[in-house]
């Protein structure tokens, strides 16, 4: 029950969190693009749950969630979100690049398929290190057609590095439903078919998503070799703020609503879990996503003179 | 008429693949999702799925297909959805689209058209908002077009698919919604040379794609402080139309090259080389040059904007040269 707990404060934040996002963007506080992740919490909540903070992850520009669930504070994510200097990535970043060295969460990353590669660098440093970690790559089943992905789970099953990778198959990639995009429907046999223990999870029970990811991890740790997670999920939301969404119809998004993965772990929770106590944790999400707003709305931009700050580093050789 | 930028590129696609069956679109989500700018939407509907082909996200395989296809009869239109992907398909763009000709000794000619978004402006960070157009016009066999104009963006596209070699047009962002009128007979458009978009005898600055518009509105600036500043849009970013710009220089002496590009090895370089090497003694000023700050295109408004040129940035840097600053 107190993990379920943790899992459902945890899904619950993100989901208010990118709701308090979206009518942000609709009053301009927020802008650039906007990715939301409603409706595929389970997964982040999942698979986060089951790493070590010295483990690394590694995610794309749909990244509240993954930033949120790793444990990064949510007023550093808020600060990022409005562009100030006290954001996780000091306001250069924005949404779609989330970082946080302390929480090892190295990047979201706006290039589809962008991010596999590092993943399978960081995995070579633990390995080379011999450390038992674990590097959780989330990507989209859209960058499952990028070479990146191709070369990367050859390379990574060829050299047994930790990988875990977690493929968000949320059935679209922008417009593009999957069958449109990949001739084979079996993202576990592909990736077994390179070589690596691949199997597909139901992305909407944060049960199984927790599950899955544990015994993937421990495989990992052991040496095993990279693991890829098929997470079958759906995004409630536009694919970013403009979409008009032309591509679907509305019973397919009333379908995937009604398996909601926080309506489905809250009910699991029954009867312990009251309706109070819903309402509990409920208004003290509200007030951590309040106090973020407030902070993030005071907190100061990066003065113009340091706008070239960064570009190379700091210590001179 | 009234038109947009986007509904010119749009008539421009339309008309091409009208005139000529040869000629298809395909790239990501330009087919049921109109394309991620909306350039490509209702297309699908009037020329069907073999011709407006949504691709995978596979931007390396799609780009070399339209080559392929191009080798092979057919004469696409590939759009990629911004530069900053299309560094995936660089391999494919430089060392087949660009060198085939060249190294089988002239028997394989490449007609492809690829056209992309490029730019910052719309607080999309580093991996959205470069603008890398001048890297792909240090590259020999390619011709790189930047419409900025509406009457550019309904004309380009047909004179592209008739040149028997790769050509890449860039989109600026901030341009597709420009508006305003098009005469209804506007077509095809000369793309081998620079047009003059204001006359002006104290200061030639030369700009391109969305930077133009900026550009205009700082020599607005400049006139109302009794300074006649000429405008010179680019438009061809390879090869240069450097008879244009060169002549320009020779009435005005003096020049500011505006572009959103990095300064360090980009086309602002290209162009005061030039006009080092052309028109020195003609020079009463230093060229200036007014580009994008060399770092990465940061999220914060704040920060994007003092990243990127600017209309005051530029009638400064205009009004330095002119008055010896
Ligand atoms: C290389 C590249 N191509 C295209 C895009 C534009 N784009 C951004 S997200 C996206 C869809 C990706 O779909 P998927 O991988 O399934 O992830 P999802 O958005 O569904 O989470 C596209 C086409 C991009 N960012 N990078
Ligand atoms: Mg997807």
């Amino acid at each position: 029950m107190k993990e379920e707990l943790e899992l459902l404060r945890q899904m619950v934040r993100i989901r208010r969190f990118e709701e308090r996002c979206a009518e942000l963007y609709s009053s301009a506080q927020i802008r650039g693009f906007l990715h939301l992740y409603v409706g595929e919490e389970a997964v982040a909540t999942g698979v986060l749950s089951e790493l070590d903070p010295q483990d690394s992850v590694v995610s794309t520009y749909r990244d509240h969630g993954h930033a949120l669930a790793r444990g990064v504070p949510m007023d550093a994510v808020m600060a990022e979100m409005f562009g100030k200097v006290t954001g996780c990535s000091r306001g250069r970043g924005g949404s779609m690049h989330l970082f946080d060295a302390s929480h090892r969460l190295f990047g979201g990353n706006a290039i589809v398929g962008g991010g596999l590669p590092i993943a399978a660098g960081l995995a070579l440093g633990h390995l080379m290190r011999g450390e038992p970690r674990v590097v959780a790559c989330f990507f989209g089943e859209g960058a499952a057609a990028e070479g990146e992905f191709h070369e990367v789970l050859n390379l990574s099953a060829l050299w047994r590095l930790p990988v875990l990778f977690c493929c968000e198959n949320n059935q679209y990639a922008m417009g593009t439903a999957f069958a449109k995009e990949h001739a084979a429907a079996d993202l576990a046999l592909r990736a077994g078919s390179y070589g690596l223990a691949a199997w597909s999870v139901d992305g909407m029970d944060v049960l199984a998503v927790k599950e899955s990811a544990r015994r993937a991890a421990e495989e990992i740790r052991a040496g095993g070799g990279p693991c890829l997670l098929e997470l079958r999920t759906y995004r409630f939301r536009a694919h970013s703020m403009y979409d008009p969404e032309r591509y679907r119809d509305k019973e397919e998004v009333a379908h995937w609503r009604d398996l909601d993965p926080i309506d489905r772990l809250r009910n699991a929770m029954r009867p312990e879990f009251t309706d109070d106590d819903l309402a509990a944790l409920e208004a003290e999400v509200a007030a951590e996503i309040d106090l973020a707003v407030a902070t993030a709305e005071a907190a100061d931009v990066e003065p113009v003179a340091d706008l070239t700050r960064f570009v190379t580093s700091e210590v001179t050789p | 008429m009234k038109t947009t930028y986007r509904e010119a590129l749009r008539e421009a696609i339309r008309d091409a693949m009208r005139r000529d069956d040869r000629v298809f679109l395909m790239g990501e989500d330009v087919g049921s999702y109109g394309g991620c700018y909306a350039v490509s939407l209702g297309l699908l509907e009037e020329f069907g799925p073999e011709r407006v082909r949504d691709t995978p996200l596979s931007e390396s395989a799609f780009v070399g297909a339209g080559i392929g296809a191009a080798l092979n009869g057919m004469r696409p239109i590939v759009e990629i959805m911004t530069v900053n992907f299309s560094l995936l398909a660089l391999d494919q763009i430089l060392n087949n689209a660009a060198t085939l000709l060249h190294m089988s000794g002239g028997q394989f000619a490449v007609p492809v058209v690829i056209r992309m978004t490029t730019g910052a402006g719309r607080q999309l960070a580093a991996q959205h908002s470069h603008s890398l157009e001048g890297w792909y016009a240090h590259i020999p066999g390619l011709r790189v077009l930047a419409p900025a104009t509406l009457e550019d963006a309904r004309g380009m596209v047909w004179p592209a698919l008739c040149d028997p070699d790769p050509v890449l047009i860039f989109e600026h962002n901030g341009l597709y919604n420009l508006a305003g009128e098009l005469a209804d007979d506007a077509g095809p458009v000369d793309i081998t040379r620079a047009a003059v978009r204001r006359p002006g005898r104290d200061v030639t600055l030369i700009t391109y794609g969305g930077s133009l518009t900026k550009t205009l509105a700082a020599a607005d600036d400049l006139a109302a402080g009794g300074i006649e500043a000429e405008v010179v849009d680019l438009r061809t970013l390879r090869p240069l139309d450097s008879d244009t710009v060169l002549e320009c220089v020779r009435k005005t002496h003096r020049a500011v090259v505006v572009d959103e590009g990095w300064r360090s090895g980009g086309l602002s370089a290209e162009i005061a080389a030039r006009i080092g090497e052309e028109a020195l003694y003609d020079l009463d000023a230093p060229v200036r040059r007014v580009c994008s700050a060399e770092v990465p295109i940061p999220y914060a408004r704040h920060l994007e904007e003092a990243a990127l040129p600017q209309t005051a940035s530029i009638a400064a840097a205009a009004r330095e040269v002119v008055r010896g600053g």
